[in-house]
């Protein structure tokens, strides 16, 4: 019982597709990790409350493990075409070849790159976001929020990510996650489909920002802060790098938790 | 006699003029790459019909949205009225529909109100932008010419409105008096109060009728010959901009099908690409562009609410979508007179790129597409940033060095970070 108190390890087991298809079996879904989610250490705890869930639920699924590879994201958007259509084509010759229908990604990032750019290039998948499957698990009374901690009354932002609203008009999801909860929802001055950026996106994460007089985490985590939140809700691995960067610039880290909705269900339910 | 001749050249010359320019921007925007917009055109009517004639967009912000929509619905039916005049100019009637009887006195009472709505609107309009100073209309990019390119609009359509308003009081005190010609026909609910400032004799008054009429007529003619030169290109453009606009979610980006062939050739040695033209990968000048990209920059109005929600430039960074649109539609045009001067073989060593929008701008994007959101007309800058970005990565190898580490570990590692593919299931250890 360890893991609640440290989100460091895993008490079951996380079953690749190789393991899978070797007992001649197929999942309902693919988690797809993504980068950050399997190396930042931080993003690690998301995919870990992600795993928890579709544990928890009983969901058959499965990861790639070592078989995944980078969606090419930052590199379509950085402008390096070749090298994004090297990984994907890559990727998508592992997907089909596990015969894949279904995936769910922990990353805005993947997801658009998978749903949007890969049926182009011959990989035409069913893809949501994690936040997206939690809404249905939660429509279909298979998730609810009880047996952890109580997120009644406390006061949540949600900094909607620009690859899954803007981007893909995704904005109820994140949000019918957090209602579950009773909590009480507080929206930034620039939400929805007027979100502010975090400033990660279009590769942005792996560069220094450009000149100028302030940075665009900061300017977000202001906004934020001034809805006097508990917490602040993430779906996206970058964009919680970059907000968590900015509460502890303005050292408000004990007042103010950044969390993923998979962290906020995973509390919620005592996983 | 003369008045109707000098009228039929005048507007025969308006006419031509308009079409010559017309044409000139429409050859340009040829000049860019091919991309298929004819897909789906039930949705595409769709689109156009919401955004551009119902303002869809324009309500996020409902003060201007409110007064946009009194000038843009004053445009579309006070040019009802212009048909007339056209008809009057022409044939030397007047007040040719007044057989039409009350349905005509509703028409010209409407056009009245709505007259007044544009003139009281575009004051306004004057006033946010060079009174209360908005942000939103100041800029590195909106300097001289496109500052004063938006009072001339305002000032003109203030001057057209005042034109017709005049000139409908004129004719209502003249037809009080019994002139001849002027028979009574049309409602004035706001000329009427502009009856005492005028002339009383019937000689005068027709003076000023006639000058006013030919002073809206020739106002009109005049303007539809300064949009090709002007911002306010958007009334005409803003419809087949929505209409040829992108359809898919705002996150999917284009896959190069040049590459495609490339990289299928690379995976595949047994692959046998069809045959396309070689060309160079993404875009340093507005011709590597695609037509879609070139239509949006005429398109453009330069009313900065891309610029005013863009996370690069909220936080002081030189990147802004409304220059980009702009240096785009400057660079067109530069190159649509180079051909008309020298011929189109003529290469004047200039380009989008570097002459026009830096390095820094376009690495400051983070793809947010907050300015293509905010658009409402539907314009992309997103699209031509992204295109300059290919050129400069895959032709020229030039991206910041932090950026070329990430392609670096990409290629060696299948990661954006320096961590080895043997780790990346660690997440995953069990106790």
């Amino acid at each position: 019982m360890n893991l609640i108190l440290d989100n460091t390890t895993m008490e079951f087991k996380v079953p690749t597709m190789a393991e899978l298809m070797a007992a001649g079996e197929e999942p309902e879904i693919l988690f797809w990790v993504g980068c950050a989610g399997s190396y930042d250490e931080r993003a690690q705890k998301i995919t870990r409350d992600i795993c928890k869930i579709l544990h928890h639920v009983g969901i058959k699924y499965a990861v790639l493990g070592t078989e995944e590879s980078c969606t090419g994201d930052p590199a379509k958007r950085a402008g390096n075409e070749f090298l994004f259509q090297m990984q994907a084509m890559t990727n998508i010759e592992v997907l089909n070849a596990y015969n894949i229908k279904k995936i769910v990604t922990g990353c805005p990032h993947c997801f658009n790159t998978i749903k949007n750019e890969y049926p182009g290039l011959g990989g035409s998948y069913e893809v949501i976001h994690h936040t997206q499957l939690i809404q249905d698990l939660i429509n279909e009374g298979k998730l609810k929020a009880e047996g952890g901690e109580s997120f009644k009354g406390k006061k949540i932002t949600y900094h909607d990510p620009c690859y899954l609203g803007r981007g893909n008009g995704i904005y109820e999801a994140p949000r019918k996650a957090l209602e579950v909860l009773d909590a009480q929802l507080v929206e930034m001055k620039r939400c929805k489909s007027n979100g502010l950026c975090c400033g990660a996106g279009g590769a942005q994460m792996f560069k220094e920002p450009e000149k100028g007089k302030k940075d665009i985490n900061v300017e977000r985590i202001d906004e934020a802060l001034e809805t006097n939140p508990q917490f602040i809700a993430a779906g996206c691995p970058f964009c919680m790098t970059m907000l968590s960067d900015g509460i502890k610039l303005k050292d408000k880290e004990q007042e103010v938790k950044v969390l993923d909705i998979a962290e906020i269900t995973a509390r919620a339910n005592g996983l | 006699m003369v008045a109707q001749i000098l009228f039929l050249v005048l507007t025969l010359a308006a006419i031509a003029l308009f079409t010559v320019n017309l044409r000139k921007i429409i050859r340009n925007i040829r000049l860019g790459k091919p991309v298929d917009r004819n897909d789906q055109p039930q949705k595409r009517l769709m689109t156009m019909l919401r955004v551009a004639f119902g303002q869809s967009k324009m309500v996020v912000r409902p003060i201007p949205a409110f007064l946009h929509f009194f000038v843009y619905i004053g445009f579309v039916i006070i040019n009802l009225e212009v048909l007339e005049i056209m008809i009057d100019g022409l044939f030397g009637t007047h007040r040719i529909f007044n057989g039409l009887g009350s349905l005509y006195n509703f028409l010209i009472g409407s056009f009245e109100i709505l007259a007044f709505t544009v003139w009281v609107s575009c004051v306004i309009f004057l006033i946010r932008r060079n009174v209360i100073k908005l942000k939103r209309f100041s800029g590195v990019e909106m300097k001289s010419w496109p500052k004063s390119d938006a009072n001339y609009i305002l000032i003109t359509e203030i001057l057209l409105m005042s034109a017709f308003l005049l000139m409908n009081a004129a004719d209502a005190k003249l037809q009080l008096l019994g002139a001849s010609h002027y028979i009574s026909a049309g409602a004035f609910p706001v000329s009427q109060y502009l009856m005492n400032i005028l002339p009383s004799t019937e000689s005068a008054l027709i003076i000023v009728e006639r000058s006013c009429w030919w002073f809206h007529i020739i106002g009109i003619l005049a303007f539809l010959n300064y949009l090709p030169y002007s911002k306010h290109f958007h009334i005409l453009f803003a419809f087949p901009n929505t209409y040829f606009s992108n359809l898919e979610p705002k996150g999917e980006f284009t896959n190069m099908a040049s590459v495609t062939n490339e990289v299928k050739a690379m995976l595949d040695p047994s692959f046998v690409p069809a045959e396309t033209e070689p060309g160079k990968f993404g875009a340093k000048d507005v011709t590597d562009l695609s037509w879609v990209n070139l239509m949006n920059a005429y398109t453009c109005t330069e009313c900065g609410r891309c610029t005013s929600v863009c996370p690069a430039n909220i936080t002081g960074k030189l990147l802004s979508p409304r220059k980009i649109m702009m240096d785009t539609r400057d660079r067109i045009t530069e190159v649509g007179k180079n051909i008309d001067k020298h011929g189109t073989e003529h290469q004047d060593g200039k380009s989008l790129l570097d002459d026009y929008i830096s390095r820094e701008e376009i690495w400051a994007c983070t793809s947010c597409n907050a300015c293509v959101e905010a658009c409402p007309v539907n314009i992309d800058p997103l699209q031509i940033i992204m295109e300059l970005r290919r050129f400069a990565v895959m032709e020229e190898s030039q991206a910041p060095a932090s950026i070329n580490a990430m392609l670096g570990n990409i290629e060696n590692n299948q990661a954006p970070w320096k961590y080895s593919p043997a780790d990346r299931f660690n997440w995953a250890q069990e106790n």
